[in-house]
């Protein structure tokens, strides 16, 4: 029994949410590979063979690879298939955008979003918002998961010695093409791996205040920065920064929700962060119901003062 | 170009479902029953491309119970031209890959050039079926949307990933699946429910597409999270420094 984890990677380094994948695939029990498709990827290659617990590191590099087209990274994985019997993605937007082509093609159905595992072919995961918990077994010979990072410590980065293999790309699928991206550029830590996430609502009333009143709070504590849907819908904040049920699922150190009511959705993306902040002015707002420090207070006067306490 | 756009009926939004007691499920017995809201934005986008004249018609499919004509109609009546039921018995637990077989089969059926699809059903959280069809059909993919337009045979779309955004040409026919922010759609109006009911709805059995939709993954049991209790209240942002610092740690 072997495992085979897509690594994230951005070609030169492995992303986070790679090494809680590694622990999920771990605990499918039996050996644990990675695979690195990409374009001018050898150093994430690399680095995947330090992760602790792999022994196996697969490197097919091609520039068809080149932005994790979902048609070529599906051919690369399917190619390769035979040999597991568990194919574990993170839960990011490129491993959701992947694994159901390589689950279809497999004819298998896929596990998404696992929080645990129970046995080789027994999984739990969150439905309706997080609102209950499933377990489910699954009948098919692979097992084709996404893996939520939050659910799964990180494997250590460094100590392991995973053989390398290199393997000849598939050919382009010529059926999509790559035409530009809009990486917002920050020095902050990105949201699914911060430890520290300052959240904003819909109370901030416009994107103006949003970034005026939220961005010095997380200058100063060095954290990411999240939204309720309902301040991305209002256009307050990027969707990328949306936090919830169908945004970033997150549980960081300390999250700090501001002007956040603390809809169900929105609950299911945070209630698992070790320490939660309230800021607040309705005192029957749901979110204190989760928080562990409540502050019922006017956000416009209390945010400031907390960037000037800290 | 025709549109085909699948609708799914979840629970509404807004319930709270509860968890019941056997740990067999989740209640649904009596609670309120919606479009799920990316397929909303779904039919709304396919709606717009007809109405500026890249499509001809717009065809809305749901797979499931009797009781998804309802979210047809509601398809219909945000301007969906006409509607398909795939009818599958109640007490089948209808998984992602066999809703997408099942579109498969009525791709072959309908040739359309574009499916658009909610990035995921708000009920099972499984964000598959989009990906799973284009698979299936062997077509290119643009996930989690947020911008489309159509020319010369080639859709570009704007895609939600991490960190930003991705712009991806791909070749028609394709599947997009569609993100929040790619549309608000309209409100139903009266007029528009009463045109919706003499629109057509064909319906199909699985048998009569040919497909088998036993599910692949059998659900144990249903339990409830661990809750988190409530914390407490600070009356002001000393005492929350105070205990971020010395009671959590955290800063």
């Amino acid at each position: 029994m072997t495992a085979l984890v897509i690594a994230e990677h951005d070609n030169a380094s492995i992303k986070g949410a790679t090494l809680n994948t590694v622990t999920a695939a771990a605990a499918c029990g039996g050996d644990v590979h990675v695979l690195v498709a990409g374009h001018h990827a050898a150093a994430a290659a690399a680095a995947a063979a330090q992760i602790a617990g792999v022994s196996k590191v697969i490197h097919v590099d091609s520039e068809s690879l080149a932005h994790a087209l979902a048609e070529n990274v599906a051919a690369e994985v399917l190619a390769i298939a035979g040999h597991y019997s568990h194919i574990l993605f993170p839960s990011t937007a490129g491993g959701k955008n992947v694994a159901p082509r390589v689950a279809a093609k497999l004819d298998v159905a896929q596990i998404s979003d696992i929080t645990k595992v129970d046995a080789p072919d027994t999984f739990e995961r969150p439905i309706y918002a997080g609102n209950a918990i499933a377990t489910v077994q699954s009948t098919d010979g692979t097992k084709v998961i996404t893996v939520r990072t939050t659910g799964f410590d990180a494997a250590a980065s460094s100590g392991g010695t995973a053989a390398l293999e290199t393997n000849v790309a598939q050919a382009d699928s010529g059926k999509s093409s790559f035409k530009g991206s809009e990486i917002a550029k920050n020095d902050r830590p990105e949201l699914t791996a911060a430890k520290i996430i300052v959240s904003g609502g819909r109370a901030l009333g416009s994107s103006e205040k949003f970034n005026e009143v939220m961005t010095p709070l997380a200058d100063k504590l060095g954290a990411a920065i999240g939204a309720s849907r309902a301040a991305v819908d209002a256009g307050y904040a990027a969707n990328d920064l949306q936090v919830g049920q169908t945004g970033k699922i997150v549980a960081p150190q300390l999250y700090i929700a501001c002007g956040i009511s603390g809809a169900i959705q929105h609950l299911a993306g945070m209630k698992d962060s070790k320490v939660i902040v309230a800021i607040n002015k309705d005192p029957e707002a749901p979110i204190f119901s989760v928080a562990d420090f409540g502050l019922e207070a006017d956000l416009f006067s209390a945010v400031p003062e907390l960037v000037r306490s800290l | 170009m025709k549109i085909l756009v699948p609708v799914k009926r979840v629970v509404d939004y807004n319930v709270k479902v509860r968890v019941k007691s056997d740990g067999s499920g989740v209640d649904i017995a009596n609670v309120k029953m919606s479009m799920n809201p990316f397929d909303e934005i779904a039919i709304e986008e396919a709606v717009r491309l007809r109405e500026k004249g890249v499509a001809t018609e717009v065809i809305a499919v749901s797979c499931g119970v009797t009781q998804c004509q309802e979210t047809l109609r509601t398809a219909m009546a945000i301007g969906a031209d006409r509607g398909i039921l795939v009818e599958t018995p109640a007490d089948v637990d209808l998984q992602p890959l066999a809703v997408a077989k099942l579109l498969k089969a009525l791709i072959d059926k309908e040739q359309p050039g574009l499916i658009i699809l909610g990035k995921q059903a708000i009920d099972d959280d499984c964000n598959q079926t989009g990906q799973m069809l284009a698979a299936l059909a062997d077509l290119p993919q643009a996930t989690y949307a947020s911008k489309i337009e159509v020319a010369e045979g080639r859709a570009s779309v704007t895609r939600e990933i991490d960190g930003g955004l991705e712009i991806l040409s791909i070749s028609l026919p394709a599947v997009v699946t569609t993100d929040l922010r790619l549309n608000e759609p309209r409100y139903v109006t009266l007029p528009n429910i009463m045109k919706a009911k003499k629109k057509h709805l064909d319906t199909y059995k699985p048998e009569d597409l040919g497909v088998d939709i036993s599910p692949r993954i059998k659900t144990l049991k249903v339990s409830e999270p661990a809750k988190r209790s409530a914390g407490i209240k600070v009356p002001d942002v000393a005492a929350l420094v105070d205990k971020l610092k010395n009671v959590a740690k955290v800063i």
